[in-house]
């Protein structure tokens, strides 16, 4: 029996890609809508109030997924980049470029939650904790990620920079993730882990999970809209892009 | 449910300025994402707009380049 095999190298000319993700934008869109509305409707109305932290628990529902996908986009950004530079790749780096400015902002979200979820529980916007100094260099590894890319004319010299500067910076992700149980630290440790039953409530951790389902298929849609921006930009003078039903 | 009345639910627990500061900021965030991007697209597809940006870069680069 023949079996159909899907040539996944196709979609490495950006002319495919950028079909494929015009394709794709619209469905992950409107599934982080959805599950972002169900997420909302969990966390904020069906689970039930915190016994020790009372209605502030309530933070948890959108801290815990942006410092997810903070760390997630970091390790997919590196991946891409690592795949730019042994490949030598042009749609590999548009990709990394494409999720770096939406990883910054994660991480910023995860600070500016993580500060307002601080002060009413340990009466503290911050602390120099290991968890969340670690975030704060992530930040700066983003920032640092997006300046060198910006500071080098040639793209594609600056693509090999930047990618070189999210290889070094990956380090920082298991140093963030386990920085709770390396060190200690007044953020408290994994509430969800794959090794052990989770340390909460099965609304609280749907509610969570739902919030954290939604955020991804946010991230991966405006990533995949701001890679065809990204594309569209660089290809401006490739054949492909003179024909107009080729980028509708 | 365990809000009696839509009070109770704004006021959260008298932690409000702290959750709805966390919920409205990454909602804000994520909507000017989203608006930044389709503007940037938007000026994209204005081909006339988007030619004396492009000739002013390119007589940049040539300056630079001599």
């Amino acid at each position: 029996m023949p079996t159909r095999r899907i040539n996944w190298y196709a979609f490495a000319a950006p002319k495919r890609f950028y079909q494929l993700a015009g394709v794709l934008i619209p469905w992950f869109g409107w599934l982080a809508a959805l599950l972002g509305a169900m997420g909302l409707v969990i966390g904020l109305g069906i689970a039930p109030t915190d016994a020790q932290q009372g209605e502030v628990y309530r933070i948890i529902f959108v801290h815990v997924p942006v410092a997810w996908m903070s760390m997630i986009i970091y390790l997919a950004m590196a991946f891409w980049a690592a795949v730019s530079l042994v490949f030598n790749a042009r749609l590999a780096a548009m990709l990394a470029l494409a999720l770096a400015p939406t990883g910054a902002l994660m991480t910023f979200l995860a600070l500016w939650t993580g500060a307002l979820w601080g002060r009413p529980t340990w009466g503290a916007w911050w602390v120099w904790d290991a968890r969340l100094t670690s975030e704060l260099v992530l930040l700066f590894l983003y920032v640092g990620f997006l300046a060198l890319h910006a500071a080098i004319d040639d793209v594609r010299r600056a693509d090999r920079a930047a990618a070189l500067l999210a290889l070094v910076g990956v380090v920082n992700v298991p140093i963030i993730y386990f920085s709770v149980v390396w060190w200690n630290t007044l953020h408290q440790g994994a509430s969800v882990s794959l090794t052990s039953a989770p340390s909460m409530a099965a609304v609280m951790l749907t509610g969570m999970l739902v919030s954290a389902l939604a955020l991804w298929c946010y991230c991966i849609a405006i990533a995949l809209a701001r890679v065809r921006v990204l594309i569209k930009e660089r290809e401006t003078d490739a054949r492909w892009l003179s024909n107009k039903e080729d980028w509708a | 449910m365990n809000w009696s009345s839509w009070d109770e639910f704004w006021s959260m627990g008298g932690d409000a300025a702290y959750v709805w500061g966390s919920f409205a900021v990454v909602g804000l965030i994520l909507l000017a994402e989203w608006s930044q991007l389709a503007w940037r697209r938007r000026l994209q597809r204005r081909p006339a707009c988007a030619q004396p940006a492009a000739d002013e870069v390119l007589s940049h680069e040539a300056a630079n380049e001599t």
